[in-house]
């Protein structure tokens, strides 16, 4: 089967001032067309970097990333990224952020138009393209990062706890929303997180990291059929199971240290 | 933000009485028209003047003009490239500080020799004026746009540094350039008096209050100039104002109120 992406022997040391640093130790991973593939770990374990060398933002110090059979060599918008800080251009409205990426492309403005009224809609915010950021809650604001990655009509989405500046409520409102927005595109979406709940709830698969320098530890298929319950057994039993993977790999950590 | 009603025109108040006390003080405490002259003598001189008050009020704009249209054309791209790159900054910044601390009116001597009595001699003075704090807000803004601005504008399409500055760093510092532009306007207003009042025109506002009236010991044309130039700067601060910053800038309500 071909793989949407691959990661083949990632790793990735940074050069700080105290010495060399490694952030990710031989990390692979398959990705399938279509999935939605969470990573979990403790904090430091490098998943951000992760992401971030997918999104080209950082390079690694070997290994490959290959994205449709190509190997990544820097940022494109064929890979959407929403960072967990509020990323919208203050200075634009929500329908001149989404056009963004079109426009870098020399998409002209019809067409432009068309395609992010498309994704304002999708994202549920049809009526506020012209509102600017200042006037957004929290929420609002990631749902036009959301459609603003989209619009670009990427390979595969990549999200790095998009929805950590958030209140709980607004959370779990935007989790479901997200799960929609993925049965109706269809896309490959590579989401890191911290928490377990959020991971149990949206994912196919999680990967979990183990601490500093990170590495893969386990996949586990979240087997469960969608539309999930929060507080379902089996829903219960992954989030257990997880938890104790984790609970292991921060006493690791806090012992190497 | 405030209802308007009673406090719109609180203002005049203060006013009011400040002149009627400059009237009182100056017609019967000082009674000498050469030490202070009457508001009522200097409102009348503006009638007397207004033949050659508007054509020294020209002079003396296009003197301004001159200066900051060079200042601005000079320190945006300085600006530019201090903010962007780390390294220009450092080799560069060292001699804007040694030469920023220099008085504008320090330059009037070169401004002469070099320029000659031209209206050039003038605008170079402003130039000088203008040009620091244009630039040291201007590279302000665009030193400090948050990365994750520029990562995002990377993953949606830019790619090199020229698309980055046009679409994300120049919008970005587009209210610090402002700030800056208005600082250097108030600025290279003072100096075009200074440098007109040295003799490095033969025209203009601060030729004439100096050269002239104050020669001649016409007090009450003196300070009905100085009233003209406060005003003028008045009415340029709040063109700017109303212009640049209104329109420009009603994305940043909110954010700093």
């Amino acid at each position: 089967m071909n793989h949407k992406l691959e990661i083949r022997n990632l790793t990735k040391t940074f050069n700080t001032e105290e010495g060399e640093l490694k952030a990710l130790d031989n990390v692979s991973i398959e990705v399938k067309p279509a999935e939605f593939l969470c990573i979990i770990g403790p904090s430091g374990c490098g998943k951000t970097t992760l992401l971030r060398m997918i999104a080209g933002l950082e390079h690694p110090s070997s290994g490959e990333i290959i994205l449709d059979g190509k190997e990544v060599k820097g940022p494109s918008p064929d890979r959407g990224m929403v960072f967990q800080e509020f990323s919208l251009f203050p200075w634009r409205t929500v329908i001149k952020n989404v056009t963004f990426g079109l426009e870098i492309q020399g998409i002209g403005r019809e067409e432009r138009y068309r395609i992010a009224e498309k994704y304002i809609e999708l994202v549920g915010l049809k009526g506020f393209e012209n509102r600017y950021p200042y006037e957004l809650s929290g929420g609002m604001k990631q749902r036009v990062a959301i459609a603003r990655a989209l619009a670009t009509d990427p390979a595969i989405l990549l999200m790095d706890e998009p929805f950590g500046s958030v209140d709980a409520q607004t959370r779990n409102a935007l989790q479901e929303e997200l799960l929609e927005i993925w049965k109706r595109t269809k896309k490959t979406i590579l989401f890191v997180t911290h928490s377990v709940d959020e991971a149990v709830y949206l994912a196919d698969r999680v990967a979990v990291m183990s601490a500093r320098p990170g590495s893969l530890i386990k996949c586990l298929d979240i087997d469960i059929p969608r539309p999930r319950k929060r507080t379902s057994v089996e829903a219960n039993m992954f989030r257990e199971q997880l938890l104790m993977l984790l609970s292991i790999e921060r006493s690791k950590a806090s012992i190497s240290v | 933000m405030k209802l308007p009603g009673k406090d719109m025109w609180l203002w005049t108040v203060p006013l009011a009485i400040a002149l009627l006390l400059w009237e009182f003080i100056a017609g019967y405490v000082v009674r000498d028209p050469l030490l202070l002259p009457r508001f009522s003598a200097v409102i009348f001189s503006i009638y007397a003047l207004r033949g050659v008050l508007i054509s020294d009020i020209l002079v003396s704009l296009l003197h301004f003009g001159i200066g900051l249209g060079l200042a601005f054309a000079a320190a945006l791209p300085l600006a530019i490239a201090m903010g962007w790159s780390r390294s220009i900054f450092k080799a560069i910044d060292p001699i804007i500080e040694v030469l920023r601390p220099i008085p504008p009116l320090a330059w009037i001597p070169l401004a002469m020799v070099w320029f000659h009595l031209t209206h050039y001699a003038a605008g170079f003075i402003i130039f000088i004026g203008a040009f620091f704090p244009i630039l040291l807000d201007s590279y302000t803004g665009f030193r400090d746009v948050p990365r994750v601005l520029v990562e995002t504008g990377k993953v949606l399409g830019c790619i090199r540094d020229r698309k980055l500055i046009k679409y994300v760093a120049f919008p970005y510092a587009l209210p610090f350039i402002a700030t800056g532009t208005r600082v250097g306007m108030g600025v290279g207003w003072m100096c075009v008096v200074a440098a007109e009042m040295f003799g490095v025109s033969d025209s203009g506002l601060g030729y004439r209050l100096f050269q002239k009236f104050y020669f001649l010991h016409q007090m009450d044309y003196v300070v009905a100039y100085m009233l003209v130039l406060g005003l003028v700067a008045l009415c340029l601060d709040r063109l700017f104002r109303h212009f640049v910053e209104d329109r420009l800038f009603k994305w940043k309500r909110g954010i700093v109120k």
